[in-house]
C-alpha cells in the first residue's frame, strides 16, 4: 500500500535536485572557454514513469533483474545555443536563469505535494 | 545527494571570480605604472578558466553531472607597452623613453563588471540550493 505513496512527485523531486545541479555547474563555468552548457530534459525523463513497465520473466539464473522503483537517472544532454560566445562556451545566463527559476519552483511543487500527502496520512493515522 | 554538491560547484566558481576580481584589481593598480625596461615593465594579467571534472561522481548513468570550475592559470598580455618620451622621469632609459604598462582600463573594468554578475549568479544559486535543502528537511513538518 506505501510503495508509491507520493507518485510522481518523488523521483520528480529527485530529478529536480540533479537538474539543479546542472544548472548550478553551467552558471559556474559562464565565463569558461569552450564549456558546453547542459541541461536535463524533465518531461522526457519523466514521461515514461507514469506508464506501468512491462514484466520481465526470469528464466534462466544468469538474468539480470530490472529495478522497478529505480530513480530516473537524468540524462545530461547539451543545450542547443541561441548565439554562441566567440570563445566557445554556450553558457547563456538568462536562460540559465529562467531554468533555474522554472527548476526550483518545480521542486518546491513536487515538495509541497509530498507535503501534503505526509499530512494527509498522518490525519488517517491520528483519527482526529 | 545531488543538492550539495551545488555548495562545492557554486563555490569554486566563488574562488575563480574572485582571483579573476584579483587579478583586475592588480591590472588597474599598474595601469599607469612605468618603466625604461620595456621588458620590465607590468603587462595586464588575465586569470583563464577550465572545466573542472569530477571523477569521483560516477553517477548511475556514468555521466558527469557536477563539476565546478578551476583557474588553469593566469596569462600575461602579450600586447607591446606603449612608448613615451619623458626625459624628466627618473625610470626613462638613456634615451629618455619610459614604456607604459599595456593595461587598458576600459577592458578591465568591462571584466570587473563580467565577473561582478557571474558573482551574484553564483551566490543565487547557493542561496536557492539552501532553500530548497532547509524546506527538505522541514519535510512532514
Amino acid at each position: 500500500m506505501f510503495d508509491n505513496i507520493f507518485g510522481i512527485h518523488e523521483p520528480a523531486l529527485l530529478l529536480a535536485g540533479q537538474r539543479l545541479s546542472v544548472l548550478a555547474n553551467n552558471m559556474a563555468n559562464a565565463d569558461t572557454p569552450n564549456f558546453k552548457a547542459r541541461d536535463i530534459d524533465f518531461a522526457e525523463v519523466l514521461g515514461g514513469q507514469g506508464d506501468t513497465p512491462l514484466p520481465v520473466t526470469v528464466t534462466n539464473a544468469g538474468h539480470m533483474t530490472l529495478s522497478d522503483n529505480g530513480v530516473p537517472a537524468g540524462e545530461v544532454k547539451y543545450r542547443n545555443p541561441y548565439q554562441a560566445a566567440l570563445d566557445g562556451n554556450t553558457v547563456e545566463m538568462p536562460v540559465e536563469e529562467a531554468a533555474f527559476a522554472e527548476n526550483n519552483v518545480r521542486y518546491q511543487a513536487s515538495l509541497t505535494f509530498v507535503n501534503s500527502q505526509i499530512s494527509l496520512l498522518s490525519y488517517a493515522i491520528a483519527g482526529q | 545527494m545531488s543538492l550539495f554538491s551545488v555548495f562545492n560547484v557554486a563555490g569554486s566558481a566563488l574562488n575563480a571570480q574572485t582571483i579573476r576580481l584579483n587579478t583586475t584589481a592588480s591590472n588597474l593598480a599598474n595601469a599607469e605604472s612605468v618603466n625604461g625596461d620595456p621588458s620590465q615593465v607590468y603587462r595586464g594579467r588575465h586569470a583563464v578558466f577550465q572545466a573542472m571534472m569530477d571523477d569521483s561522481d560516477t553517477s548511475d548513468d556514468g555521466q558527469d553531472a557536477s563539476a565546478g570550475v578551476r583557474v588553469l592559470g593566469i596569462v600575461e598580455s602579450t600586447t607591446p607597452p606603449t612608448m613615451s618620451y619623458q626625459p624628466n622621469n627618473p625610470q626613462a632609459n638613456k634615451d629618455g623613453y619610459v614604456y607604459a604598462s599595456n593595461v587598458n582600463p576600459i577592458e578591465e573594468m568591462t571584466n570587473m563588471i563580467s565577473a561582478n554578475r557571474s558573482f551574484s549568479s553564483d551566490v543565487e544559486a547557493i542561496n536557492t540550493a539552501r532553500d530548497l535543502l532547509l524546506k527538505t528537511i522541514s519535510m512532514g513538518h
